[in-house]
């Protein structure tokens, strides 16, 4: 284990730009300065983390993680929760897309957020977001990733609802929070169970890792030495390791918007588009992702957990493809696209493909980060207009955005040496060959079915977006001259920052925003290349290995291996030319075992697997090409543009029911009658009381003289009598 | 015939009980004022007396006290009387009821 101190500056960096920024920041009003302290506090933690990731014996090389010991949070009987931070292989990874992604969508902020009077906030709150998203990742155990999980709910609030004056924003960001709240109680009584579980197992601890210099062993492998729990849906309330898993889980599908908490994540786009593209989807949203994935070895003892994992992540994805469909707000078609992305991602944690999932996560967070700052700079150049029935034909005046954005399109769609493809490629192929224990038979190829189905429709409908936006006849200008005007004024721009130009041309974005797509775009194109699986690259004689395989699948527990446990020598092992037995058992999974993964006949299969996938992407996004080129404005159907009414449902079946009970029943029936009962019986009690004492007063000096009089006689004579009595006793 | 100790309390009760009876009685301030006194010196007696039966000049520095509290209190409730008297021009207590409901 390694210690190093300097690792906390990763995320006291961002931390300490936000402070500058909310209190030197909101003062000095210069968006040159507030946009440098954001932009370098975040540069810090990036260069920190690609230092730590990549130097000799660094995260993404050692066995052992890169440790920082602060302080001792919590210490109460056998519980003990420190603030430490730990930088692994997952969360290595983790921490370079995210400071590197994070610090391109800051750049792209400060062109983006040109002109707002709440620059400052802004960007304090972007910094916060950052400290608060590596805080979830570096932290070393539950409680503190969990500061974290609530620190960038809290300031996805904050940014969803920074346009204070648009009406949708304060409930947007409302509903963001109290889905998140549902999600936030499964986790934090599978955390509750967790310490439960492992304090009967006679090692309490709520720690990712072991960490001897404090006497703290790891919750994951003492829960990933267990036995595995049967495949039955009993095993979910028994209080297990299952039930451990799936209130993390729930967890999960809050923060990654998930069926059936999803709702919230499409209303987020009321905030601003940076804020979309870094939080909505680079970065928070993953966060439910990295949680699965960090309790592999508890999922991976929970098989019913699994399935149920893999079952929400195909539901989602194929629900939300089908929305995005039929959006015509362009952030919102990326919104949903995004859920069922993490549905994918998702459906490969359900599958025991951990690292597949890391992988799309990575993949992802470029192209879709791309794709939402491309949006952004569609929105910015179309003066706040964010309907793509009112573009089109954007190519021909912002070239640089669209080129960009062809990139993150072919990523998303699955075309090869784009980088969706890859990463998407291995989760279906994951899924395809998924054997894990006890799944039903012949429900790997349904679930792959669905992810198929959905790669389809991902590719149509983000066909559309683009063919809608940057293709086609311009559906902007004289027509509807009156409402892009219209729509300029209710953002927050202030009103000279958008009369400086012709409200009625599109314009191409400032270098700061066009930078950061050109990087963007260039990893959407080649950031798949590190994890090409090896049936792809023997083709051409590559890397023996997948490169992200090997780096990350160290740092996971594999479906049906005696788990997490043993990660040292696992680690040992996989570089070895042939795994050995480990603790005895058999390291059953093929695909961390080089020599049987290199078997032929699954080659072939993952080969011809990979020849489908492209094929479905090329006819997706001919389908898409010719159906929206012709017709851009073809009417969908009614019920996937309504988004099947999970709103409205949502509102009648949980949402009023509680708004009534809550008026209804709690303010006038219990507030009212019995709280307020209760005080107000207990006041007139008083009142009437006094009503009759005060016939006492009855103002005569003589009276009340009387009364002390009458007063010491009782008293005088009560001694007497007791005197007396003493006396008594005395006597005899 | 020597004096007893019971012919002080005797002594003593009977003046208290006057002082209270005058204070219960009496409706002219300046007579319930004396009655007091009565009533504290009537206690002052109580005290002297035993002090002197038991020995102890505990008893005796009390009355000292007693008789310091009396003066302060004629001081201040002689004020009172007189500015009673001064607004309401009647030395009756019954006069002095706007206290009562």
């Amino acid at each position: 284990m390694q210690e190093n101190n300097l690792l906390s500056l990763i995320i006291f960096a961002p931390l300490a730009g936000a402070t500058i920024n909310w209190f030197v920041g909101r003062r000095v009003r210069n968006e040159r300065f507030i946009g440098l302290i954001a932009c370098a506090s975040v540069g810090i933690s990036a260069i920190l983390a690609f230092y730590f990731a990549f130097k000799p014996e660094g995260a993404l090389r050692a066995a052992q993680p890169v440790m920082d010991h602060l302080w001792t949070w919590i210490q109460v009987g056998i519980f003990r929760a420190d603030f430490g931070l730990a930088m692994d292989r997952l969360s290595g990874i983790y921490a370079l897309f995210i400071t590197f992604v994070g610090l391109l969508i800051h750049v792209f902020a400060t062109g983006y957020m040109h002109g707002d009077d709440g620059y400052y906030r802004f960007f304090a709150y972007l910094n916060l977001f950052m400290f608060a998203m590596l805080t979830l990742i570096l932290a070393d155990n539950f409680l503190l990733m969990f500061v974290g999980w609530e620190g960038v709910g809290l300031c996805s609030y904050l940014l969803i609802g920074y346009y204070i004056d648009k009406e949708e924003a304060a409930p947007a960001a409302k509903k963001a929070f109290i889905a998140n709240r549902v999600g936030d109680w499964g986790f934090v009584l599978g955390i509750f169970l967790l310490f439960w579980l492992t304090s009967h197992a006679g090692a309490p601890s709520i720690s990712f890792f072991d960490k001897p210099a404090q006497d703290v062993v790891s919750a994951l492998h003492t829960i990933g030495a267990m036995k595995p729990e049967t495949f039955a849906l009993s095993a979910l309330w028994a209080g297990g390791i299952t039930s451990v898993a799936i209130l993390l889980f729930i967890g999960a599908t809050g923060k990654s918007a998930q069926i059936p908490l999803f709702v919230w994540l499409p209303d987020a786009m009321a905030g601003p588009t940076p804020v979309s593209a870094l939080i909505h989807a680079a970065t928070m949203v993953t966060a439910g992702v990295y949680m699965v994935v960090r309790c592999s070895a508890i999922f991976t003892n929970a098989p019913m957990a699994m399935f149920i994992v893999a079952i929400i992540g195909a539901a989602t994805a194929l629900f939300a493809a089908t929305i995005g469909l039929a959006q015509n707000d362009i952030k919102k078609v990326l919104a949903y696209s995004t859920i069922s992305q993490l549905g994918y991602m998702f459906l490969a944690c359900g599958v025991g493909a951990f690292v597949a999932a890391i992988f799309h996560v990575m993949t992802h967070a470029f192209f879709k980060a791309q794709l939402f700052l491309g949006s952004g700079s569609v929105i910015h150049g179309m003066h706040h207009e964010q309907d793509m029935r009112r573009m089109g034909n954007l190519r021909k005046y912002m070239p640089i955005t669209w080129l960009t954005m062809c990139a993150g399109w072919l990523a998303i769609c699955g075309v090869p040496i784009w980088a969706g493809f890859f990463s998407k490629d291995e989760i279906l192929w994951k899924v395809w060959s998924a054997n894990s224990a006890g799944m039903p038979p012949g429900a790997a190829k349904a679930l792959w079915f669905v992810g198929a189905v959905t790669a389809l429709l991902t590719a149509v409908y983000m066909t559309r977006l683009m063919v809608m936006t940057f293709w086609g006849k311009e559906r902007f200008g004289a027509g509807h001259a009156d409402e892009p005007h219209h729509r300029a004024e209710h953002d927050g721009h202030s009103p000279e920052a958008t009369a400086s130009h012709d409200p009625h041309t599109p314009h191409e974005s400032p270098l700061s925003m066009t930078i950061p797509l050109i990087v963007l775009a260039v990893l959407s194109t080649v950031g798949g290349l590190v994890g090409v699986p090896y049936a792809l690259s023997s083709l051409t004689g590559g890397h023996p290995e997948n490169y992200f395989e090997e780096v990350l699948s160290p740092a996971v527990s594999h479906v049906r291996s005696t788990g997490a446990g043993e990660n040292g020598e696992a680690e040992v092992h996989f570089l070895s030319p042939k795994p050995e037995p480990v603790d005895g058992k058999p390291a059953l999974k093929p695909a961390s075992e080089p020599v049987e993964a290199h078997d032929p006949h699954e080659i072939t299969q993952e080969r011809l697997l990979a020849l489908i996938s492209v094929m479905i992407a090329l006819s997706g996004i001919a389908i898409g090409w010719f159906m929206f080129q012709r017709q851009p404005l073809m009417q969908m159907p009614r019920l996937i543009e309504n988004k099947y009414y999970v709103d409205e449902v949502y509102d009648a079946t949980i949402i009023n029911p509680i708004l009534v009970t809550s008026r209804e029943g709690l303010w006038k029936i219990f507030d009212i009658g019995v709280i307020d009962g209760i005080i107000h019986t207990i006041g007139g009690a008083v009142v009437r009381f006094g009503r009759i004492i005060r016939y006492m007063q009855i103002g005569f000096v003589r009276g009340y003289a009387a009364i002390i009089l009458a007063g010491a006689l009782i008293i005088i004579g009560y001694f007497a009598y007791a005197g007396a009595n003493v006396l008594r006793v005395l006597v005899k | 015939m020597v004096p007893q100790l019971s012919w002080y309390l005797a002594l003593s009760a009977v003046l208290f009980t006057i002082g209270v009876v005058g204070v219960i009685l009496k409706r002219n301030v300046i007579s319930m004022f004396m009655c007091i006194e009565l009533m504290l010196n009537a206690v002052n007696l109580t005290f002297v007396a035993f002090s002197s039966f038991f020995r102890d000049v505990q008893g005796q520095l009390f009355v000292f006290i007693v008789m310091t509290v009396a003066a302060a209190e004629a001081a201040v409730g002689l004020g009172i009387i007189i500015s009673i008297f001064r607004t309401r021009e009647s030395l009756d207590v019954d006069d002095a009821s706007t206290l009562k409901l």
